[in-house]
């Protein structure tokens, strides 16, 4: 209990927060996919979800940036409160950077021009100067060499790669991954989580659905833990592994961490 | 090295690739004769294809009168196409004036031009060109054609006829139903329900109707309908009439590939920032529009064919061109001659317009899975 409190006490301790999920409830029809959602993420925290399939945690960090509509509750990422005004919405996504889990790279597109294809229209930046910074993140996540092939040409590992350049060259605040390595080969998913890693280390804000529990030992700030729409768990990582309070909790760690 | 044999011990050299080349006699044999069977049929599909050829070909070319002015020159056993190289004028120009016809040339070159331009890589300045041949020529080929200004003397569209009025409907058919296809797919796919009505209403009605209705009411409900002496042109009218009509056609066609683009692309595109135009024209259509080259494509060869149907409200396109020949006291009794050369010059145009098709979806391959 005491390390509860501790744990919030650290969410709270830095500056303002970055995200603000505030009683957020969604419905799918009379499906109720998120209840009662209270989150709060401050500036580079690093925080990973995981919980059984169906438990909502994706359609929460969609809520994040309006690819999912909520239907009660309020978010407020950067300070900017979400509407359904649509020049609002906007505003938001170009703070928050996505990573899928089946990487959604443009196809006609090589990989270089899928990286500037936003900076050119959002920013209306000149084609010269987003290709210098396209060419700096394709650079950091190692993938430089490929910028003239087209996304079909390349493994996917590679793709995932690419996604994650093509989200950085916004220069976002935050850092959505939904389940970035689960359409990965076993051996491409270390090449993936080594640059999230990277990227954690650098104080950027994440939030990311996986599954990869190495992950979240090594960066993760806070753990979440979700079921049935609900968040059940959230303590840091060494106290949601070794000492998971709720039972459901227990139960999905075994699962997982069991075999 | 040890003796046992259940494992290999070293890689086993590569093998070169068999040999995939053949030549003339190695490709009949291997699709036509490799077998007793195979070779019996193949024997007699070539004898009766030759049985059915061969006539033709003494009829066209062979036994065939190519060169005269008059009936006379029809002496031999096979086609004259006297009939044809005597009336090509006519077949080409219609009734425009032989004084004028140097605009209609100017207009053909311009048009041939342009859409080598556009059909050719490696040559420059393609959106220019492209913006051009929409915009440019249409205008040009308005004042030229029509004429009355610029000192050019005005020529009513009824004088007009010919491969050049087929071209002309054939040509604003397709430049004009795209792009309305175009937005009316978007609009069917269209979230304001007011939008997805009316174009759901629109594709609808013109989808229910044929071509044929269609023509008929442009050119006879329509002007009951229109008060006093407001004269709308006929050819306007039937060019907005299978515009409308084709442009239904071309919308579900687009909406197909729609369609088939996944939510991820559209999701990936928000997620960037990106606003629905700009999703739409930069990620979606691009994608959408590749992958029904064939739908468009064959939309457009039904709609160039189509264009012989204004014959029936009286606008004399390349076949009724022919056909009137055909009641010319002169020429009485060539009608094969007439709709072989019609058949052959619908041919060429839509045969090039298919393999050009499939010339361009090779190009577009960027050997892409979703």
């Amino acid at each position: 209990m005491s390390e509860a409190t501790a744990s919030q006490t650290t969410a709270s301790g830095s500056d303002r927060p970055m995200i603000e999920i505030d009683h957020l409830n969604k419905w799918y029809g009379s499906f109720h996919v998120l209840r009662d959602i209270n989150l709060t993420v401050t500036k580079g925290e690093r925080i990973v979800i995981c919980g059984p399939s169906g438990s909502g945690k994706s359609t929460m960090i969609r809520c994040i940036n309006h690819l999912e509509e909520h239907q009660q509750g309020s978010i407020v990422v950067n300070g900017v409160p979400m509407t359904n005004d649509v020049k609002r919405i906007e505003q938001i996504r170009r703070n928050v950077g996505m990573v899928f889990q089946h990487f959604n790279l443009f196809p006609h597109l090589t990989v270089l021009e899928n990286c500037c294809l936003s900076q050119i229209w959002v920013q209306k930046k000149p084609r010269a100067e987003a290709e210098k910074t396209a060419m700096e993140y394709l650079e950091r996540v190692q993938i430089a060499n490929q910028a003239l092939k087209y996304p079909g040409q390349l493994s996917g590992g590679q793709q995932q790669r690419v996604a994650i350049a093509r989200a950085l060259c916004m220069r976002p605040e935050v850092m959505l991954f939904d389940e970035p390595t689960s359409a990965l080969d076993p051996e491409m998913i270390k090449e993936v989580l080594d640059v999230m890693i990277e990227l954690a280390h650098e104080g950027m804000t994440m939030l990311c659905v996986t599954h990869e529990m190495g992950f979240a030992k090594t960066v993760a700030d806070r753990v979440i833990f979700m079921d049935q729409g609900q968040i059940i768990e959230e303590a840091p990582p060494h106290e949601f592994f070794n000492n998971p309070r709720s039972e459901r909790t227990q139960l999905f760690l075994s699962q997982i961490l069991g075999h | 090295m040890t003796t046992d044999s259940t494992f290999r011990t070293e890689m086993i050299e590569a093998r070169d690739a068999p040999d995939q080349r053949r030549g003339v006699i190695g490709w009949f044999r291997a699709n036509l004769f490799n077998g007793p069977i195979n070779s019996i049929v193949s024997i007699v599909v070539i004898y009766l294809l030759a049985r059915l050829i061969w006539p033709f070909l003494e009829w066209a070319v062979i036994d065939a009168d190519w060169i005269g002015t008059t009936r006379d020159a029809c002496t031999g056993q096979g086609a004259c196409w006297v009939f044809i190289s005597a009336r090509f004028e006519s077949i080409i120009y219609g009734f425009y004036p032989e004084a004028a016809r140097w605009r209609v040339d100017i207009v053909f070159a311009l048009l041939a031009i342009l859409v080598a331009w556009l059909a050719v890589p490696k040559l420059p300045y393609k959106k220019w060109v492209a913006l051009f041949a929409l915009i440019g020529l249409p205008i040009i080929a308005y004042f030229l054609l029509v004429g009355g200004s610029f000192g050019l003397e005005y020529v009513p569209t009824r004088a007009w006829g010919g491969l050049m009025l087929t071209l002309t409907i054939a040509v604003l058919g397709i430049v004009g139903s795209l792009p309305l296809g175009i937005i009316l797919a978007l609009g069917r796919r269209s979230k304001m329900p007011f939008v997805k009505g009316i174009c759901v209403i629109f594709i609808e009605f013109w989808r229910g109707v044929p071509l044929i209705t269609v023509l008929f009411m442009a050119s006879v409900m329509l002007p009951l309908f229109v008060p006093g002496n407001l004269d709308f042109d006929k050819l306007l009218r039937a060019l907005i009439g299978i515009m409308f009509f084709w442009s239904a056609y071309m919308a579900e066609v687009i909406r197909s590939g729609l369609q088939a683009i996944g939510k991820g692309q559209t999701e990936a595109g928000q997620a960037l920032g990106l606003n629905y135009w700009q999703r739409t024209g930069l990620i979606v259509l691009p994608q959408a529009l590749k992958l029904v080259i064939p739908g468009i494509v064959n939309t457009f060869i039904a709609l160039f064919k189509d264009t012989s149907l204004v014959l029936i409200i009286g606008l004399f396109d390349l076949l009724a061109i022919i056909r009137a020949g055909l009641t010319d006291s002169n020429w009485l009794g060539f009608s094969t001659e007439g709709y072989v050369f019609a058949a052959a010059v619908y041919w060429i145009f839509c045969f090039s317009m298919s393999r050009y098709s499939l010339y361009i979806e090779r190009r577009l391959n960027t050997g892409h899975k979703r």
